[in-house]
């Protein structure tokens, strides 16, 4: 179900503060963050942002077309290497 | 023969039907336009005056995006969540299911037919 609108997109709040420092003083600087819950916005838009992928923090470059996605949507939490490659090989 | 958004043209069946042939429109929306056009639902296509297959062009025109431009629309849609590199769009990409539905067992849609992967044992 989605959210309720009274209540608006949930972005954490250390993070937009960050983002909203950054914009005023005009600079571009790696954010790591570990809410992948967050929505992302107009304001984060062309920003490398950090999103934690419960290893490691997976660097996205923000783009106009993300906006209104999640930013745990980017980072995979993940790793699938393939499965094992049929037997015959294996095979004596 | 009535042709409404291009390509379609149901012949002997009810209007209702009929609408459903073009891409975009089902039951629920071939019902509101004929009810919006006071258009009996019931009548064959074949029977349909000129006058309300104009009126049908026109609202179907006018109202729904249908055929191309929605077939265009979807694959727009579905483009954009790959460009993104967006997780739905990483599962369109891999040709995987894009709802969260189990992959252990099923989802023969997305995956198409089985690809027997077991380990065999080895000959001895």
């Amino acid at each position: 179900m989605s959210r309720s609108a009274k209540k608006g997109p949930f972005v954490d709040e250390r993070l937009m503060r960050r983002i909203t420092e950054m914009n005023q003083a005009g600079q571009k600087r790696m954010i790591k963050t570990w809410s992948r819950s967050s929505t992302v916005f107009p304001e984060m838009v062309g920003h490398t942002i950090a999103v934690h992928d419960g290893r490691k923090h997976v660097p996205i470059f923000i783009s106009e077309s993300m906006v209104g996605h999640k930013l745990g949507e980017f980072a995979l939490t993940r790793t699938f290497r393939g499965h094992v490659k049929s037997d015959r090989s294996a095979r004596r | 023969m009535a042709r409404i958004a291009g390509v379609n043209l149901p012949p002997q069946k009810r209007v209702e039907i009929g609408l459903t042939y073009i891409y975009g429109v089902g039951r629920s929306t071939s019902n509101t336009i004929l009810a919006k056009l006071a258009i009996n639902p019931d009548t064959k296509v074949r029977d349909l005056t000129e006058e309300e297959v104009v009126r049908l062009r026109e609202a179907i025109d006018g109202s729904v995006t249908v055929e191309g431009d929605l077939r265009r629309e979807r694959s727009q849609n579905i483009k954009r969540l790959m460009d993104i590199g967006c997780y739905r769009g990483i599962r369109h990409r891999r040709g995987m299911p894009v709802n969260g539905q189990r992959t252990k067992t099923n989802a023969r849609t997305r995956k198409g037919p089985k690809k027997t992967v077991g380990a065999r044992r080895s000959k001895k």
